[in-house]
């Protein structure tokens, strides 16, 4: 085939190429990256959405450092993450149990399973009900055990804590699916190799099964934190007002609630820009972290 | 399992039934590990009981009369179940127009989705094209952006062309196709050999009919298992619909149920609340019961390849 007859065909090709991936293309240009950049410009306005914007410069970000309000809801959101390593590390023990020749393990890790496919929104208000004082699930059951439990959503000092073991319960499943398939993924050789060394299970699972799962401990953490960096759902509906003294409320329900409750669209996206980047930053410290960990097992 | 690696340990030993003491040892330690397995049963089973008794509760409270609700003693199961619960949330509610909301938006958006980033992933898998890893980098450093970031510039520019109270910005921008699932079925695809795409074309096959003759069915499971989570995110969705869609006729099922929350908590209706919450996880509960291995396989999936 001649030089030309090539580079036609290749041409073709490029075109037919480039109509197929025309459409995602023409999405991020359009619902990204275009609204980005009008976010950047947004954030320097006092825009409300509606009239007309002045240019305020900085002054969105200077508010963002200076309102209490948005640093506690901050702190609200960081505070979260404490489950992240609860969960992770409930999940892995499950996923060791899991993996055991136990009797029923299908029906037992479908109901694992079963409040992570279901809708947050029914599930939040399924919790806010459970936490209920006097007639939740929760309280119902301490009283079994002679324990009086708080009104817990109510509670300033009750109220995160309560959320939290939501979220793990919530989340449990999904960890534990993906730490299975890493184990079970881990050659049995390097166990019967240890155990011939006379190691014992505490000196396998330090020296092998935490090793093997490593990539997916990385995973589950970061893809938690960005995902726990803009919790809201539950939040908005457990505690439609953002908890006793602001004390639930998250960086997102209060971004949401600056931007469409007050019109503050300006300082809204300012705020919701700085969430952005400190989620941005988090996540490349981890992958940094990361390749550190990474370099030294070799 | 443990019996076939020992079977398996005497097997390599040229089946000479091993000296007296390795027996008692491994005798031992099989009894061991069966009680260790026995314990891990009971732990694990009371876990489970801990992980489904708030929603055994909710039905349990959706089917209770509005005193057992409040009844001290707890009423645990409902004396005589309030089947009428289920009858009358559709009559005084919003939940029929909620569901064919929620129905139109994930329907549209997963199966026109779908086939666009099906489309995108085999160009960008299979196909010669000027800035190939450019276009794909560029597409993927979308994934950093969180929504929150992008959702009060995107209301605004929704509300010029005045789309807010419409189906319309929760299905358009997602109709464009979703990074994410480029990414894993562009990934499925790098194990499909490029010979066979040589082949067709070598025959003669138009672009369209590579992709649409021999592409699709080769990644048919991805696509697949993708599809089933991508309708779940889309139907569990509940910020975005709550940003733009305001008259209650045109809300999706999640803010129907919120709101009924709101509303109903105050006639202290709870049988009608965790009725309406549990009928709007239960197509999802369906789904996933039906195809739980396809499901749980591709999550599994997820962690290796992310």
């Amino acid at each position: 085939m001649s030089t030309s007859g090539t580079s036609r065909m290749h041409r073709s090709e490029h075109r037919w190429a480039l109509l197929f991936v025309a459409a995602p293309v023409v999405g991020y240009l359009l619902f990204t990256l275009y609204p980005v950049c009008m976010a950047f410009y947004t954030s320097l306005t006092n825009s409300n959405g509606l009239g007309i914007a002045r240019f305020v410069g900085l002054d969105n970000y200077v508010r963002v450092l200076s309102d209490g309000y948005f640093l506690q809801s901050l702190f609200n959101t960081f505070f979260y993450m404490i489950g992240i390593p609860i969960g992770l590390a409930l999940s892995l023990a499950l996923a060791i149990g899991m993996n055991r020749a136990i009797p029923l393990r299908s029906a037992l890790r479908t109901i694992y399973y079963v409040p992570v496919i279901s809708s947050l929104a029914a599930i939040a208000i399924l919790w806010q009900w459970a936490y209920n004082g006097d007639f939740g699930l929760v309280n119902q059951v301490l009283a079994w055990f002679g324990i009086e439990g708080p009104n817990w959503l109510a509670d300033k000092d009750f109220a995160k804590p309560a959320i939290i073991a939501m979220a793990v319960w919530k989340g449990l499943g999904y960890s534990m699916i993906l730490y299975l398939a890493a184990i079970q993924s881990v050659p049995r050789s390097l166990y019967e190799a240890a155990e011939l060394d006379g190691a014992n299970g505490w000196q396998k699972f330090r020296a092998i099964t935490l090793p093997m799962v490593q990539p997916v401990t990385f995973f589950l953490v970061v893809t938690n934190v960005i995902g726990g960096a803009q919790i809201f759902t539950e939040i908005n509906i457990m505690t439609p007002q953002g908890g006793p003294e602001l004390s639930t409320a998250s960086a997102v329900w209060y971004i949401w609630r600056q931007a469409f409750k007050y019109q503050q669209m300006g300082y809204g996206t300012a705020m919701a820009i700085v969430l952005g980047l400190l989620i941005l930053v988090i996540t490349l410290i981890q992958f940094r972290l990361n390749r550190r960990n990474n370099f030294v097992l070799d | 399992m443990t019996t076939t690696q020992t079977e398996q340990t005497s097997a390599l030993n040229g089946g000479f039934p091993p000296a007296s003491r390795p027996v008692r040892r491994k005798l031992g330690r099989q009894a061991t590990t069966r009680i260790a397995d026995g314990v891990t049963f009971a732990v694990l089973a009371v876990g489970a009981i801990v992980m489904i008794a708030p929603l055994l509760w909710m039905v349990s409270t959706s089917l209770k009369t509005k005193i057992e609700v409040f009844a001290l003693p707890p009423v645990w199961i409902p004396e005589v179940p309030q089947w009428d619960t289920y009858v009358r949330m559709w009559e005084d509610s919003l939940i029929l127009s909620g569901f064919q909301n929620s129905i139109i938006v994930s329907l549209t958006v997963t199966v026109i989705g779908t086939f666009t980033c099906a489309l995108a992933a085999f160009a960008l898998a299979k196909m010669r094209m000027p800035f190939r890893n450019a276009i794909f980098i560029g597409l993927l450093s979308g994934i950093m952006i969180p929504f929150p970031t992008l959702m009060i510039p995107q209301f605004v520019m929704f509300s010029k062309i005045g789309w807010v109270d419409t189906l319309l910005p929760l299905i358009v921008p997602a109709i464009f196709g979703n990074i994410v699932m480029i990414f894993f079925l562009r990934q499925y695809l790098e194990n499909v050999p490029n010979s066979i795409v040589e082949a067709a074309k070598i025959d003669g096959a138009s672009y369209w009919q590579i992709f649409w003759r021999l592409i699709l069915p080769i990644i048919r499971p991805a696509v697949a298992a993708q599809f089933i989570l991508w309708f779940m995110a889309v139907w569990n969705d509940y910020l975005a619909p709550i940003l733009y869609l305001n008259t209650p006729e045109r809300q999706t099922l999640q803010v129907v149920i919120a709101n009924m929350n709101v509303q109903y908590a105050t006639q202290r209706d709870y049988p009608l609340i965790m009725g309406a919450s549990f009928v709007a996880l239960l197509p999802i509960l369906v789904v996933f019961l039906v195809f739980q291995r396809q499901i749980v396989e591709s999550v599994a999936l997820t962690g290796s390849k992310g």
